[in-house]
């Protein structure tokens, strides 16, 4: 699993009503993360809630999902 | 090709039914296709069903020879399409093809799907095996969140509201309101709509279509034939089916659908016809955005206006161009697999002029709309007086 790096957020949404695989995590917020080259990854969102346009690094893979922080 | 109608259509009720199997819905659609075109199970040359996920909803799989046989249905081609919400858009879209090309006369199209049996963690996991498995769908997708992020970058790039999405959502409960046939027939307000439960932001449970069982049949033929069964046939005029990436990450631009642009030009052009040509639609409104997306995709208004177009009332029964006069799948009920042929069975409705208190007045040229997973199969087909 490679290091993804930083990137900018495209699009985003805070789920309420979760698969079953998720119950315990609701809410958590999932976002589409625009990594530069046309590349985009769908990942979660750790700590402070992101909008379309901030700026967020990877943090790690959990499970084989990434998680992204926003950029102070 | 040969031209095809549209000569029987039989649909039960969508809603909840804990005493119903998906057998029984089936079959209950499609005889009442056969009745309404006149025909016997015996006459027909192929059985096509579409259903999304009826292995994983009831456990039971090799579907369709189980319905035809149940309906009389024996000795012929009986087979499942499967492209999620699409599933019978894609049945029909091949049935219609393998008529045209003569390769049978008499065809049965059904769609099913038997969803309430389950609890929603579970059907909301279903239903996200429609999408990335791998991706996003590993990363906490569901249907909701897939279409809430387009929803958030549509109201990024365009300016769309909260209101305008709700506008999509109060309309589809007004028709529904009046169809006996619809899971929820109740009227809502703006305010309602506004301050439902949230689903995944900035999507309401009223954005959200309904969890439905049901079923709805189409009996198909050449147009040649159709007189032999009906006095009232319609027309296919036009039919496309086209496809995209199943992931929304992959997707250069998720703020409008690529298949559906590319199978609603290939429907024009086989019907010989404009965007502006068309009277009204069933849209594939499985969330309030994917209608006002819809309505930009087919050309119906330009991009960005879908939303105003909304508020404004164009879309309305009485406005400039009837959408969803069934009440679409937020108020008629997204049984997924039934979805496809039940727009079929409205559009055909309307031109026939049996549409009840839900009848549009301009009614000689429909288009139906049936979309799969978050854009990956697109069904465009355009129906019009024989």
């Amino acid at each position: 699993m490679s290091e993804l790096g930083a990137g900018t957020i495209y699009t985003e949404t805070v789920v309420y009503s979760p698969p079953e695989a998720y119950v315990n995590d609701v809410p958590y917020q999932l976002a589409i993360v625009e990594l530069g080259a046309g590349r985009r990854v769908t990942g979660r969102i750790d700590g402070e809630r992101v909008q379309i346009g901030d700026r967020v690094q990877f943090a790690e893979y959990r499970n084989n999902v990434p998680f992204f922080i926003k950029q102070s | 090709m040969r031209p095809v109608a549209v000569a029987g259509i039989g649909k039960t009720a969508f809603g909840a039914f804990p005493d119903r199997d998906l057998r029984s819905l089936a079959v209950e659609a499609g005889q009442k296709a056969l009745e309404n075109g006149h025909a016997n199970a015996s006459q027909v040359e192929a059985f096509y069903l579409g259903n999304f996920a009826g292995p994983s909803f009831t456990g039971q799989n090799h579907l369709a020879p189980y319905i035809s046989t149940a309906l009389g249905i024996t000795g012929v081609p009986a087979t499942r399409f499967e492209a999620a919400c699409a599933s019978s858009g894609s049945a029909f879209f091949h049935a219609v093809s393998a008529v045209a090309a003569g390769l049978y006369d008499i065809v049965l199209v059904t769609g099913v799907e038997k969803m309430t049996s389950q609890p929603t963690p579970k059907v909301t996991e279903i239903l996200a095996g429609a999408g990335d498995g791998c991706g996003e769908v590993r990363a906490g997708a569901t249907f909701p969140a897939l279409f809430a992020m387009i929803a958030r970058r549509h109201m990024y790039q365009y300016g769309t509201t909260r209101e305008q999405l709700a506008a999509v959502a109060v309309k589809n409960h007004q028709n529904g309101a009046k169809n006996p046939l619809a899971h929820m027939r109740k009227v809502i307000t703006m305010e309602q709509a506004m301050k439902g439960k949230m689903i995944a932001e900035p999507l309401t449970v009223y954005d959200c279509s309904l969890i439905s069982d049901g079923a709805a049949a189409v009996l198909i033929m050449p147009l040649e034939r159709a007189s032999e069964f009906t006095d009232k046939p319609v027309r296919v005029l036009g039919i496309a089916q086209t496809s995209d990436h199943v992931a929304l990450d992959e997707k250069d631009d998720i703020t409008t659908f690529r298949a559906v642009k590319t199978s609603a030009a290939k429907a024009y052009k086989m019907a010989g016809v404009q965007a502006s040509d068309i009277q009204f639609a069933e849209v594939h409104d499985c969330f309030t955005i994917a209608e006002i997306i819809a309505i930009e995709d087919l050309g119906f208004v330009p991009k960005g206006e879908g939303g105003p177009f909304s508020l404004a009332g164009g879309t309305c029964l009485q406005g400039e161009r009837p959408v969803n006069a069934s009440g679409g799948l937020k108020s008629k009920g997204h049984p997924v697999g039934a979805t496809g042929t039940g727009q079929i069975c409205d559009v055909v409705e309307q031109i026939r002029g049996q549409a009840g208190e839900r009848q549009v007045k301009r009614n000689s040229l429909g288009l139906a709309q049936n979309l799969g997973g978050s854009g990956a199969t697109s069904v465009i087909t355009i129906l019009g007086a024989a």
